[in-house]
């Protein structure tokens, strides 16, 4: 592409009307900004079902303030409610925040900069896979105002609750846009990662966030699809009134359900783990990129061990598919099964610790430089640490038994997710924001973010572990309120829902952050982290729809931070090396 | 704005974007099938011995065949179709294309006058597992041949006028479309002996 | 594929003829074969080696697999393989169950 030529399109597409520039774009950063911000209002909303859950489940039966005239019951929360806000909580923060935000917004938005690419591969089919996330938000939130209410089968769905439970119908409808658009996106992501790296950016030259996006999007294009089928046939249990998932002689409230029978529960049960532990992996690798990135600027060292850690992420996405029945051990599963799945399980953590491992070695003899970024992007390190290892015991069948479906799973895996991933998440968010609108973000705000936000993590998911072990259900609309063996570990239950509330109040200082600084933010230039890659070589804001003034030219590997005998402690990959 | 390698191959892969696109897709599509594949698989080890097979006498062993041979011959109209731009034989190109629409729809048709047979017998998707999974998986296909016949038809009609402008961009597209068109043959292929035949 | 000359797509014709050819006769055959005493195994391993090899033929040819690149049948060979883990473990643990449905 001859430079001229850029400049000539880019004018040209200064002028465009408001509607194609800001809505209906193709360029992939507005885009990017586009599932920024969506995902980021369903991450608050799923955030807030999960405030009022934990209300009830501190306060049982005792009405819910603030909202609880929007309940109904008299300001209680009823039990058929609870079970709708679960749902709604999983479905939301996975499918409608998490994926979108880490895949759509910063995939999009950073992989074409860090590759050298004016845009994506496909910007039409870019535009297409928002629109249908966006649909499938609006059918999902769109739910709640349905006479029937929202889905209250779990966000797992598993039949025959599933094929007999209302709201369920429209939930899959919304799914099925979901996954359209995550498959057209994954379509996007590895073509534009295959084919548009700038000269001289090989493979082995790739930063590790690319690497991470690009295994992210192979599991969502091959586990994604076997859930869609899985959806379809559900769709047909409840509206052609098939048995896909209805065995025989099904009784429902002392009646025989009238259908032909002959299906099998487990069958979506193993459909939907195809793609539900790939889809693990798809929440933490963009986090694990993410972090990558900012511990190596900010240690002011290469990433130690990169090559480890590209193959380790290849060899995760390549295991994460064949693991999925370790989520059901208790389903009557036999012992060769069980124990090849608890082989693989515990195979696939070598590779998680493989990368956790380089990372944290990657900090030592750094001279760390403690902003913002590289205090979430630490505190992922023993977040991520903690969700990982409680994970271990769950992958083996004589633990399991014990602790399945009680509340050391949900304490195990938000510690992956939560601290985890939103965590990387965060420090995306205040690493990335200068490239995309020029401005830093205030560090004392978000010192004010990162601390509280750190404790009160810790104060909600920590006392699941507590009440897990001592066997509480996690299904339990009174927390555990009936059980005797509970009553041992629920004054727990106010803590973790105090700290819950305080977490949500932690966030308004990012909130304020966010909003301050994109207008009185401190200006910055190009490259205000001296980091070594593609995208701060480009403008910040980067140019509407081409990014560069002129595609760079690679000639070295990705972080060469501290390299003795050169001028400056950081060499962009663009400047060639002056022997 | 011009997306790099979407008309000249990339000198390391050898390939435009759009052939990489298009072959994720059908990766896709082939764990989309998987999934259903493998439930048939599942459902019919689980029900009563030989009640599949049994079940399975309702369906139309000649008909199903005459469709096997109506797509089969989309097929090779769908290449032929490419080769002839190869050729520069643009004509010839809007005859085979519209060759494998004309197959397509006869498919349609003959998947119509099935289906409501089995209606009128008072034959359901809700009748047993085989027929649930029989329509389907043959009721999905079917929107595969209607989703391509629909992007046929485009390139056949309005479609065809890039061929004046860009004659090598065209050339990929309908290459494309082929290859969506071959993976929705290769489809019925496997779906024609485990529905019919076992 | 700019490297293809008129002479190469003529040779390139004759294939798809014989191909076409060759997928007519193995769906007369296969239909055929349901006529024959065949065991139940056997039935099964008949009609899915002769749609294995139907299918081998249009993805060769007429999805040009055959000439294609390197990076295509790497995709390609990584979806199969997780197409049969899916279908090989959701079928064996049906087998490998405490309570068989």
């Amino acid at each position: 592409m001859e430079p001229c030529k850029v400049t000539h399109n880019s004018e040209t597409h200064h002028n465009e009307p408001f509607i194609r520039k800001y809505i209906f774009s193709v360029d992939h950063k507005i885009i990017g900004l586009q599932y920024g911000i969506t995902s980021l209002l369903f991450l608050f909303f799923g955030f807030c079902l999960i405030l009022i859950m934990r209300w009830q489940l501190a306060y049982p039966e005792e009405p819910v303030p603030i909202v609880g005239s929007l309940l109904g019951g008299g300001g209680i929360l009823l039990p058929e409610i609870y079970n709708s806000l679960g749902a709604m909580h999983g479905t939301i923060m996975i499918f409608l925040g998490v994926v979108p935000l880490a895949v759509g917004a910063f995939g999009n938005y950073f992989i074409p900069l860090q590759i050298g690419a004016p845009d994506m591969a496909f910007p039409k089919l870019n535009m297409a896979s928002y629109w249908s996330y966006f649909i499938g938000g609006v059918i999902m939130v769109g739910s709640f105002f349905t006479p029937d209410g929202p889905a209250r089968s779990g966000w797992t769905s598993y039949p025959p609750l599933a094929d007999i439970e209302v709201g369920q119908t429209i939930w899959l409808i919304g799914m099925v846009f979901l996954i359209t658009s995550s498959l057209l996106g994954s379509i996007n992501v590895i073509t534009t990662i295959i084919q548009l790296r700038a000269p001289g950016l090989t493979w082995m030259r790739l930063p590790f966030f690319i690497w991470s996006q690009f295994v992210t999007a192979f599991l969502l294009l091959l586990a994604f699809p076997p859930l869609e089928a899985a959806a379809v046939l559900q769709l047909m249990d409840r509206l052609v009134g098939t048995s896909f998932f209805l065995p025989s002689g099904l009784i429902i409230s002392g009646e025989q359900l009238a259908v032909s029978g002959g299906g099998s529960p487990l069958l979506w049960q193993h459909l939907f783990w195809f793609l539900a532990h790939p889809e693990v992996y798809v929440l933490i690798l963009p986090a694990m990129g993410i972090v990558g990135e900012v511990i190596a600027n900010n240690t002011r060292k290469p990433l130690w061990g990169y090559k480890s850690m590209v193959y380790g992420v290849v060899f995760l996405g390549f295991m994460s598919f064949i693991v999925w029945a370790h989520h059901m051990f208790i389903t009557g599963m036999g012992t060769a099964m069980s124990s090849f799945f608890q082989t693989t399980t515990m195979i696939i953590s070598i590779p998680s610790i493989i990368i956790l491992s380089a990372m944290f070695i990657s900090l030592w003899g750094g001279s760390i430089r403690f902003n913002t970024p590289m205090l979430f992007a630490l505190a992922f390190l023993p977040m991520f640490g903690i969700g990982g290892l409680t994970g271990l015991p769950l992958g083996l069948a004589a633990a399991d038994i014990h602790l399945h479906d009680t509340y050391y799973v949900i304490g195990h895996f938000h510690y992956v997710v939560a601290p985890g991933t939103i965590f990387a998440l965060f420090a995306g968010i205040y690493y990335w924001f200068p490239k995309m609108t020029g401005r830093k973000m205030s560090e004392l705000l978000g010192k004010l973010h990162f601390w509280p936000s750190l404790i009160f993590m810790n104060g909600i998911f920590m006392p699941m572990f507590i009440q897990g072990l001592a066997g509480v259900s996690r299904r339990l609309w009174d927390g555990g309120l009936e059980y005797a063996h509970a009553s041992g570990v629920l004054q727990w239950n106010e803590f973790m829902s105090v700290s819950a509330w305080l977490l949500g109040l932690a966030q308004i200082p990012f909130i304020i952050n966010v909003i301050y600084s994109i207008k009185n933010g401190e200006k910055v230039g190009r490259n205000p982290w001296e980091s070594t890659t593609l995208e701060w070589v480009a403008p910040s804001p980067p140019l509407p729809h081409v990014n560069f003034e002129k595609i760079p030219q690679v000639y070295h590997s990705p972080y060469e931070y501290s390299v003795p005998d050169r001028e400056k402690d950081f060499t962009p990959q663009n400047e060639p090396i002056k022997e | 704005m011009e997306i790099p390698y979407t008309i000249e191959e990339r000198p390391d892969t050898g390939l435009i974007n759009s052939k990489i696109g298009i072959w994720l897709f059908l990766a896709s599509e082939v764990m989309l099938f998987g999934g259903l594949f493998s439930a048939y698989v599942f459902l019919r080890l689980g029900a009563p011995d030989g009640a599949f097979h049994e079940w399975g006498q309702v369906l139309n062993v000649p008909l199903a065949t005459l469709n096997t041979l109506l797509l089969i011959s989309s097929s090779v109209t769908m290449v032929m179709s490419w080769a002839s731009l190869k050729m520069n034989n643009f004509k010839q190109h809007k005859i085979y294309m519209a060759l494998t629409l004309l197959c397509a729809t006869g498919f349609l048709v003959i998947k119509y006058f099935e289906y409501s047979a089995k209606f009128h017998h008072g034959l359901f998707p809700a009748t047993n597992t085989f027929l649930a999974i029989y329509f389907t998986l043959t009721g999905l296909h079917v929107l595969h041949i209607i989703g391509g016949m629909i992007v046929i038809g485009y390139f056949l009609g309005p479609g065809s006028r890039m061929w004046a402008t860009e004659p090598e961009h065209f050339i990929n597209r309908i290459e494309t479309v082929g290859l969506y068109w071959h993976f929705v043959d290769l489809v019925w292929i496997f779906l024609f002996p485990v529905l019919y035949l076992l | 594929m700019s490297i293809h000359t008129t002479t190469d797509i003529k040779s390139h014709v004759k294939v798809y003829v014989m191909v076409f050819a060759a997928l007519a006769v193995l769906t007369l055959v296969t239909v055929g074969a349901t006529y024959l005493n065949l065991s139940k195994g056997e039935a099964i391993f008949l009609a899915l080696s002769i749609a294995t090899v139907k299918g081998s033929l249009v993805t060769s040819y007429f999805m040009h697999l055959i000439s294609e690149r390197a990076m295509i049948r790497w995709l390609l060979m990584v979806t199969v393989f997780f197409f049969f883990v899916l279908m090989f473990l959701l079928t064996s643990s049906l087998f490998d169950q405490v309570n068989v449905l």
